[in-house]
């Protein structure tokens, strides 16, 4: 499998990275590089080995069902660009 | 053949319930309702560089008590992934989700259509239930042309259940929504208040001619009424039938119902649908939960509706109608429990009539919750007690029940009492009675032995009149009857 630099403009929307006409052109031959090293991972024969989710084999901690934060909001919103009545301001998003 | 005859209808259902947690589900922000805009968004939630999730233990304990009160496979080993898209009101730029293995998979509901002779029911499989987190809110009035976003909700646990395209009308889905929303309250894991979004509903709607393999869906989202499902589901199937019937192929897209307009309007299409570019979250481990754990969790829950309703129609002759209606809520089956107790078994019937009539057309009417019933289960075992044992007849019973809900006296001896409403039982005090109204009216009387059989009534009403209610009325009937035939 490779990908083209139509591929590539698609996944550079997707993740919101604009990318120039030569960033293009990079970036497609890079992941084709691990897109290759992908290959030969997969020429590995894994049968009858279940997968894992994670790269290290122990299970998720969990957590008591308490509150334990308080409200910080002024100082997140110090180093916020905009704020109002306590909300955050972005550019404007239409449905 | 009419026109929907020639059409079947598709549905599936996917319902975000929040969970009834303290916290978030991975991070210690409280998730209570209504408060300041961003007071309860931590550097978690709203995605500060550093900082990791930890999954909140409740949270698992509310997705193994769904699975078991659906009969579903708890997974041993789960797995949560990140779900890619880009928007404000998720400043991760992903949601963190299940895909490939969730916590709950298969199981389902039996639902319950229409009533009386006509009633049927169904069973609707589900697909699965995963754990996620919910999204912020966004505001899109009045910032001077900016959206406004609130991270409060950012991060509460959702379960989102799925089903399979099982459905076939409208009627089904708002059933099985319905059954859906009394199960998670019933086992406490989501308090189902559809107006604060708690409990809300997406439809997958296709259309097919009977036989063929399922037509193309399309997804209206956000559902938060079960009326609004109904109307969006009706008007989206005519719609789609139409557009077929016009030579129109669908595509399948993403709709939102407008209440204003009673339509679904088209919100984006396949073409430019998210590509979620799900991959397992390296911040998170395989959530593992064993056998122990879930017997633990299946130990404290309650007795489930289903098995409930199955004890009230096995042990108690209850109909499945009258069994589905007690055990609407848990709050209603307790009270019905509670009242049954001190009634006693073989009063199970009229307890029902009792509670499923005057008590929930009074609490409806005044727009309470039976929790808050003025009057109590034993107080209404009282009431029925004494029309079992001929102290009272049913007419009367009413004022009883009225006076108990208005607080006047303790229980339904001491209103009877106080009130002088004692049914008339004796056979001589009758008997006179019915001699009276004999000979006050003769018209009736002269009507009856001519064969109008229907004028006896006119007599009752008279000797029910005489003694404001508290003759009883079948021994009246009967007595009449007797000496009219003499």
């Amino acid at each position: 499998m490779s990908l083209n630099l139509e591929d590539v403009s698609r996944i550079a929307l997707l993740s919101r990275i604009e990318l120039s006409a030569a960033e293009r052109a990079s970036t497609r031959d890079q992941l084709n590089d691990i897109l290759g090293f992908i290959e030969q991972l997969q020429a590995v024969d894994t049968a009858g080995i279940e997968p894992m989710a994670h790269a290290v084999d122990v299970v998720q901690r969990l957590r008591a069902d308490v509150v334990t934060e308080t409200d910080r909001r002024a100082d997140f919103q110090a180093v916020a660009p905009e704020t109002e009545a306590g909300l955050y301001l972005v550019p404007r998003v239409v449905e | 053949m009419t026109r929907a005859a020639q059409w079947e209808v598709v549905i599936g259902l996917e319902t975000h319930a929040q969970l009834q947690t303290r916290s978030k589900i991975f991070s210690g922000s409280s998730i209570a309702f209504g408060a300041e805009p961003n007071v309860q968004a931590s550097a978690v939630d709203i995605a500060l560089p550093g900082v990791l999730p930890v999954l909140n233990r409740e949270a698992v304990v509310c997705a193994i008590k769904f699975g078991l009160a659906v009969g579903a496979t708890i997974a041993p080993r789960s797995v949560f992934a990140r779900k890619n898209y880009f928007y404000p009101d998720l400043p991760k730029g992903y949601q963190i989700s299940q895909f490939e293995i969730p916590v709950v998979s298969g199981g389902g509901l039996a639902i319950r259509l229409g009533a009386g002779d006509t009633a049927s029911e169904k069973f609707v499989h589900l697909t699965r239930a995963h754990l996620e987190e919910d999204a912020g809110k966004s505001l899109h009035e009045d910032f001077h042309g900016r959206t406004g976003i609130d991270l409060n909700r950012a991060g509460t646990p959702l379960l989102e259940i799925v089903t399979e395209p099982d459905m076939r009308s409208s009627a089904e889905a708002v059933a099985y929504a319905r059954a859906l929303h009394a199960l998670v309250q019933w086992i406490g894991i989501c308090d189902g208040n559809m107006q604060e979004g708690s409990f809300r509903c997406d439809a997958n709607v296709s259309v097919r001619r009977p036989g063929e393999p399922l037509g193309t869906r399309r997804e209206i989202k956000n559902l938060n009424s079960f009326r609004f499902m109904q109307q969006a589901i009706d008007f989206e199937v005519q719609w789609q039938i139409a557009e077929i019937e016009e030579g129109r192929a669908i595509r399948q897209a993403t709709v939102l119902f407008d209440p204003d307009t009673g339509e679904t309007r088209s919100m984006r299409t396949k073409e430019d649908a998210h590509d979620y570019r799900y991959f397992p979250d390296p911040d998170l481990l395989p959530l593992e939960i064993k056998a122990d754990w879930i017997d633990e969790v299946k130990s404290g829950l309650p007795e489930l509706p289903q098995a409930m309703q199955q004890r009230f129609q096995s042990e108690l002759g209850l109909s499945p109608y009258d069994a589905a209606a007690l055990t609407a809520s848990r709050e209603m089956a307790a009270y019905f429990e509670a009242a049954l107790e001190s009634a006693g078994r073989e009063n199970a019937k009229p307890v029902a009539n009792w509670i499923m009539g005057e008590l929930s057309a009074r609490l409806n009417k005044e727009g309470l919750e039976i929790a808050a019933a003025p009057l109590s289960a034993p107080q209404l075992a009282g009431i029925v007690r004494r029309i079992a044992d001929n102290t009272i007849s049913n007419k009367i019973a009413r004022d009883v029940f009225d006076a108990l809900w208005a607080g006047d006296g303790k229980d339904a001896d001491a209103v009877i009492s106080a009130r002088g409403w004692k049914q008339i039982t004796d056979t001589g005090a009758i008997e006179a009675l019915v001699d009276e109204v004999l000979a006050a009216n003769q018209k009736s009387v002269d009507e009856y032995r001519a064969g109008k059989e229907k004028a006896v009534n006119a007599l009752v009403g008279q000797a029910m009149k005489a003694t404001r209610g508290k003759a009883n009325p079948q021994q009246v009937t009967d007595l009449l009857k007797k000496k009219l035939g003499a």
